[in-house]
């Protein structure tokens, strides 16, 4: 077992990106989740572990900085919040068209534009929809707990390098800012250059040696048809993401009538409407998307025979409920409950929602 | 093409052999157009790592601009980057591996428009790269728009009544403005126009990369070029045009040869 320390969440992303084995942290500072590169620079990881960490002269810079380190085959990260990953969109569908591995924390305020710095949900539409141009997907985790920012940064390197895509964190304010107790995994090396000669010897940029054809890290191909095949390539991957990595939670669904379905900071609130409705005697289950992208629509589309209705719990004006009545199909009732602007709504409030709009709507 | 290609292949057989090229440079034939400079740089840029012997630590980068395609040219690894952005993708490189050689290679509209604060906070960081700037006045792969170097006057497809102060602002002379960080090691500006200004320029190239090896700061080499299909000259005129339009608004020369800064000189007291 790891050491056990109560942490802040962002602090434990930096912890986690050190602890792991990462080579570079390139950021800029935006709230709220700029303990991240602070807490990086505390620590001083160059003088132990080796880990780049640099702050770059916008998000745009830190983002190609991302884009070149990775290609060079190493870990590397960066963390900001929404405007800031509005401003990297370009670089992140870049690093998709050039299949570069890297994690990405959004740790989520309110909008649009300048909007709040209070936490929101408002961005998952950017995070599960493209937010950059072109057809790219990335795989998306929502993490709940300070803990899951910490395993995510583990899981999301991991996840990376084995369908070489970026990967998104998408926490928001209260998961950032929130301090919990997490159990830190032990300090791992970074890789050496011949674990990444490895790992990614085939396409990485670390020099052309005379005995291998020079490597081209790239999105740019002027033949439609290779440019089409480019693209098909990429669609297969995605597809192998929907069969290997979606993630969710159930609590209490096996005998639900209603389910709600909520990620992040909003499923913790929505964890205590299942016990007050409970108490209530109304049979309420949660399903907790654990990846967004790829979104866990089987198990949505097997409970959507047996329940009554589902209600999408989010802190944005109904940006999964879409995901969800895909899913659903029209074979049950589904219905939106949300704030914005950075508020976070209380359990009893969302009971209060789940009556009025499921149970007696 | 191919029947290009065909009277190039005839030509080029040992009796004919004056020159042999780089060995870094493979026999596809390059996009640019007759008369433009790129295909001299890419030469010179070939030659410099080949007699250093450094093509297995060398990694350049190629943002977008009509040199987007110079990995298709040079043997050595690429990374293509967005407009603009090469030299933050240069600096994440060196970074996570600071024994390696990293260059860019960017137009005028990627280096001094649109990536302009990449380019000021690579140089003012002092990154340990080499910046090879094309500057030919206009944007030659979207089809001769005003670029931040275009002269007042000059004529190009946004510009249809010549560039005009009150409108578009002046030429930026973003080689003078970088001589003045101190993070920059090397700032000079060449051009290509004739075999002597090629040998200057190619000297200089060479000494942007070692001062990279001697961990010096950033070196950065401006080579004043030409663009006939842009500015609607042959390659004749365009030199000629270069020559008597250009070099008075950006002069040949060094702007700075030594090293980054010391730190003691901006630091706190105490």
């Amino acid at each position: 077992m790891g050491e056990l320390r109560l942490m802040k969440g962002n602090e434990v992303i930096a912890e986690a990106a050190i602890r792991c084995g990462c080579d570079a942290y390139f950021g800029y500072p935006i709230t709220p989740q700029s303990e991240v590169m602070e807490t990086l620079m505390a620590n001083r990881p160059w003088e132990d572990t080796g880990m780049v960490v640099l702050q770059a002269e916008s998000e745009i810079a830190s983002i190609h900085m991302v884009y070149g380190a990775a290609g060079s085959g190493k870990r590397v990260m960066t963390s900001s919040s929404s405007p800031g990953i509005s401003l990297m969109a370009e670089g992140i569908s870049y690093m998709a068209g050039a299949e570069l591995p890297c994690v990405i924390v959004n740790v989520q305020r309110g909008g649009p534009g300048l909007g709040t710095i209070q936490p929101s949900q408002a961005d998952y539409n950017q995070a599960t929809k493209g937010g950059g141009h072109g057809d790219y997907s990335l795989l998306v985790l929502a993490p709940a707990s300070v803990q899951e920012m910490h395993d995510f940064v583990v899981l999301g390197f991991e996840l990376a390098f084995k369908y070489r895509n970026p990967v998104m964190i998408l926490a928001d304010g209260v998961i950032g800012q929130l301090m919990e107790k997490v159990v830190l995994i032990d300090q791992r090396p970074r890789w050496t250059n011949e674990q990444i000669a490895e790992i990614s010897g085939t396409w990485a940029t670390t020099g052309k040696s005379k005995n291998r054809k020079k490597h081209v890290i790239t999105s740019l191909e002027m033949d439609s048809f290779i440019m089409e095949n480019n693209n098909l390539r990429l669609q297969a991957k995605y597809d192998q993401m929907k069969d290997e990595e979606v993630r969710f939670e159930a609590i209490e669904c096996d005998d639900a009538e209603y389910i709600m379905v909520a990620f992040g900071s909003a499923a913790r609130i929505c964890q205590k409407t299942v016990q007050i409705a409970r108490q209530k005697g109304v049979k309420v289950g949660l399903i907790r998307p654990i990846t967004l992208l790829p979104f866990p629509e089987k198990i949505i589309a097997e409970y959507a025979t047996k329940v009554k209705g589902f209600l999408s719990v989010e802190f944005n004006a109904g940006q999964m409920v879409n995901d969800i009545r895909l899913a659903v199909n029209g074979k049950t009732k589904v219905e939106y409950f949300g704030r914005m602007g950075g508020i976070v709504p209380t359990p009893d409030e969302v009971e209060a929602a789940l009556e009025q709009k499921l149970i007696r709507g | 093409m191919s029947e290009v290609a065909d009277r190039i292949k005839e030509i080029i057989n040992p009796e004919n052999l004056v020159y042999a090229k780089s060995p870094l440079l493979n026999d596809d034939i390059m996009h640019y157009c007759p008369g433009c400079s790129h295909g001299v740089v890419h030469r010179l840029i070939a030659e410099v790592i080949d007699e250093m012997g450094i093509q297995e630590q060398t990694i350049g980068v190629s943002p977008v601009g009509c040199a987007v395609f110079a990995y298709n040219y040079i043997d050595i690894d690429w990374q293509e980057a967005a407009h603009g952005r090469a030299p933050a993708v240069a600096t994440g490189i060196k970074r996570v591996m600071p024994e390696k050689v990293v260059f860019t290679y960017q137009g005028d509209g990627d280096l001094a428009a649109i990536g302009t604060a990449e380019t000021f906070h690579a140089v003012n960081r002092g990154e340990n790269i080499v910046m090879i700037f094309i500057n030919n006045a206009i944007y030659g792969m979207t089809g001769g728009q005003m670029a931040p170097t275009t002269l007042i006057g000059q004529v190009t497809a946004t510009t249809p009544n010549g560039r005009n102060v009150d409108l578009n602002g002046y030429p930026l002379r973003i080689t003078e403005l970088l001589a003045q960080l101190p993070g920059a090691a090397y700032v000079t500006r060449q051009s290509v126009q004739n075999p002597a200004a090629v040998r200057k320029a190619k000297k200089a190239i060479r000494k942007a990369f070692e001062i990279q090896a001697m961990k010096k700061g950033t070196a950065f080499v401006e080579v004043v070029s030409t663009c006939s299909s842009g500015w609607k000259l042959n390659p004749v005129e365009s030199n000629k045009w270069m020559e008597e339009n250009m070099f008075p608004q950006y002069p040949l020369g060094d702007l700075k040869d030594g090293s980054r800064a010391d730190a003691g000189l901006y630091s706190i007291k105490g």
